[in-house]
């Protein structure tokens, strides 16, 4: 086995660092706080750089770089804390468009994907179908040339500043569930389509998006009538290879250890020297070289040529599970300062600790519950019996 | 970057999955307890020219690399085969690295052991394999010595039926220096956390063997939600800790800077998850799984012993934490 990266590779890392030096301010990272997760002047500056585009295949109108290069680009950013998200849904949209997509979309739709002049959300979850996606029941019915599109779409983060949403959609009832789905990508500047926020107990608000008699053509269809579900197991595949997730504990650790490092107890002792939060920090820190190990994992296998599943869910399992762990043991470590938000300009580190211990519960639910990732490790790596 | 084994590798992990199926079977195992040592299998398994491998060709050694033992040594803990591989091979090795005789170990003659512990007055307590070992290699203060001496042959009852054993070191003569120490163990760190892995494969396999076949409430137990998602935590962990091990064992291998760093941090997730792999396996097992019949104790029991040879767990996150934060009342100024 062999864990270390080629020189282009180290070389494009060290090109992020500066980049990310030199672009991203501490102003981006705070102004995540009015709930939107995103930064456009660095989503501009990247896709500038042709980063946006980087995953995609030159001939597809992308920057064709490797699978490492793009690990190593996801990797920097989280440990930089950039806001990535409204990024890497983007790249998540634009890829299920060159897979799945008519001419149309890729011809006038990804291109502006990939030049960051527009941003795209994921339509799937409603307020009665969660973990069970394939039970959508947002409607489209055929009109002539059009289609007829009504329901409801719950957790379209993202959607009050995306220009699209790709929408699962049910276009046949009489059918076992999974196989009467089919996806559209729908501008959200289309008349009938309502947003409305749905604040949550992070910082980050998500989204209600209703569909009243909202009228498409049918070039705006992705993937064959009824064959959604083909095109949601590529979504899921690239959201859980593309849009990253892998690091989402460093930046809670160097806040951990910074106040290890200045806060003094009562008693006049830091916390640093305590040899129960050092072993807590240690431990933290082994769990990140596991997602470390597991981020380089499924780059390779990308890199390969081998398309990775059940690696997915095992990565987002431990990085989220394991996230969520930290910010509880820093938020504990931290006592009633913990408790301080990003609100009060005393706040340690703006409140870095306590903003993530709010923000973390959601990450081991979106994308695939634990829950689902463990059905999916037990049924396709142990081969379990299915249970549902 | 390779993430999984090579071709060559590969062929050496299929090579010795044969070895130790046929040779250290599960009957193997339990006879050779407690005593915890087969000194016929360690013939045969020096025959393979596994114990030397590890060794310049120049020596007599294998000339194979630290990567190409761990793959052997994965195996070697997933059929906990009673022969001290892991301890001679480090030994070994630093004995070659100090450029002391190491004619009778390089094919497996004698064996070679290394108290994982500092001597204290001239003895070492419970030496891994010190009931077998012929050659002891102890630190001693600045100094790490070496003590020829055939061993008790046996040593204290133990957890893990472990050949541990206290050796008397007044009659060692001092070979290296402590610099050179840190070396070794961090090689037995990088090398157990492939064992435990190994350890951990084979115990989280009985166990969803066990609750496809188990019936009760007239299925299968398998198909019961609470047990498959606490086997697939064990297999989400266990993956994890394999990715990490064998990065530790490259980053020795090619002398990365954080090879020590990755070493100590594999051995704590290894024993950690092979400890979880074999408590839910033990528990789905029901009561079967408590019993001597079932295999699955023999593997509890070593999960629990491996890495207590080293000393307390603490003990290493404390040493983790002195290298990456300074020590206690350092008030954090990174060393």
């Amino acid at each position: 086995m062999d864990f270390s990266f080629p020189p282009e590779v180290e070389a494009f890392r060290t090109e992020v660092r500066e980049f990310l030096a030199a672009n991203l301010t501490d102003e981006m990272i705070a102004a995540t706080h009015d709930g939107t997760i995103h930064a456009p002047e660095l989503h501009a500056a990247m896709a500038a750089r042709g980063w946006i585009a980087g995953p995609v295949p030159e001939e597809l109108g992308g920057a064709g770089r490797s699978a490492l290069e793009s690990l190593v680009l996801n990797e920097e950013m989280q440990l930089a804390a950039a806001p990535v998200d409204a990024m890497a849904v983007s790249i998540v949209v634009a890829s299920i468009l060159l897979e799945h997509g008519s001419p149309h979309l890729k011809d006038s739709v990804v291109p502006r994907l990939l030049d960051g002049s527009a941003l795209g959300c994921f339509g799937y979850s409603e307020p009665e179908s969660g973990s069970d996606v394939a039970a959508a029941q947002t409607k489209a019915v055929r009109d002539g040339d059009e289609w007829v599109i009504n329901g409801a779409k719950m957790w379209t983060t993202l959607a009050h500043i995306s220009d699209y949403v790709i929408l699962l959609t049910r276009t046949d009832p009489d059918v076992a569930k999974h196989k009467g789905l089919t996806f559209f990508l729908v501008p959200l500047d289309t008349p009938g389509i309502e947003i409305q926020p749905v604040p949550t107990m992070a910082v980050e608000r998500s989204n209600a998006t209703f569909y009243d008699d909202v009228r498409l053509g049918d070039e705006w269809r992705v993937g064959d009538v009824n064959g959604g579900w083909a095109v949601m197991k590529t979504a899921l595949k690239y959201e859980r290879g593309i849009a990253g997730g892998q690091f989402p504990s460093p930046t809670v650790i160097d806040a951990a250890l910074d106040w290890a490092q200045t806060a003094e107890r009562a008693d006049g002792s830091r916390p640093i020297d305590d040899p129960t939060v050092r072993e807590k920090l240690m431990r933290s820190l082994i769990d990140v070289e596991v997602c470390r190990g597991f981020a380089y994992h499924t780059a390779s296998l990308a890199e390969e040529g081998v398309m990775f599943g059940v690696e997915g869910s095992m990565t987002k399992l431990f990085a989220s599970e394991s996230y969520k762990r930290h910010c509880r043991e820093f938020q504990d470590m931290m006592g009633v300062d913990g408790l301080i938000t990003h609100h009060n300009d005393d706040a340690h580190l703006g409140g870095r600790i306590e903003e993530n211990l709010r923000h973390s519960p959601v990450t081991t639910i979106y994308g695939g519950t634990s829950e689902i990732s463990r059905n999916l490790v037990a049924e396709g790596h142990l081969g379990l019996p299915r249970t549902r | 970057m390779r993430t999984r084994l090579t071709d060559d590798e590969t062929a050496v992990k299929e090579v010795f999955d044969g070895f130790f199926a046929n040779e250290s079977p599960i009957a193997i195992v339990r006879a050779a307890e407690p005593q915890g040592h087969d000194s016929e299998l360690w013939s045969k398994l020096a025959a393979t020219g596994a114990p030397g491998m590890a060794l310049p060709e120049s020596v007599g050694g294998g000339g194979a690399s630290l990567r190409d033992l761990a793959v052997v040594v994965e195996s070697w803990g997933a059929h906990l085969a009673p022969v001290p591989l892991v301890e001679h091979a480090v030994a070994t090795r630093f004995l070659h690295t100090c450029g002391s005789d190491i004619d009778s170990l390089v094919a497996g003659e004698q064996i070679a052991t290394l108290a994982l512990r500092d001597s204290v007055a001239g003895a070492a307590r419970l030496v891994p394999a010190g009931a077998v070992a012929d050659v002891v290699v102890a630190r001693a203060g600045n100094d790490v010595v070496r003590l020829n001496e055939p061993g008790p042959g046996t040593g204290p009852r133990n957890t893990g039926d472990l050949p541990i054993a206290d050796r008397e070191l007044s009659s060692a003569e001092t070979v290296g220096s402590a610099d050179e120490w840190t070396r070794a163990l961090d090689e037995w760190r990088a090398l157990m956390s492939v064992a435990y892995c190994g350890l951990g494969r084979q115990a989280l396999a009985l166990g969803v063997d066990y609750v496809k076949d188990r019936i009760q409430f007239d299925v299968p137990v398998g198909t019961f939600q609470a047990i498959q998602h606490g086997l697939a935590d064990a297999a989400t962990k266990l993956e994890g800790a394999h990715l990490l091990a064998h990065r530790a064992v490259w980053a020795l291998d090619t002398d990365q800077p954080d090879a020590s760093r990755l070493a100590g941090m594999a051995l704590l997730f290894g024993a950690e998850t092979a400890r979880f792999c074999t408590d839910r396996s033990l528990q789905y097992h029901g009561g079967y799984g408590f019993s001597e019949e079932y295999d699955i104790q023999l593997y509890h029991r070593r999960a629990s012993a491996w890495l207590l040879q080293l000393g307390e767990p603490s003990l290493e996150y404390a040493r983790l934490a002195d290298d990456e934060i300074g020590p206690i009342g350092s008030s954090g100024e990174a060393a």
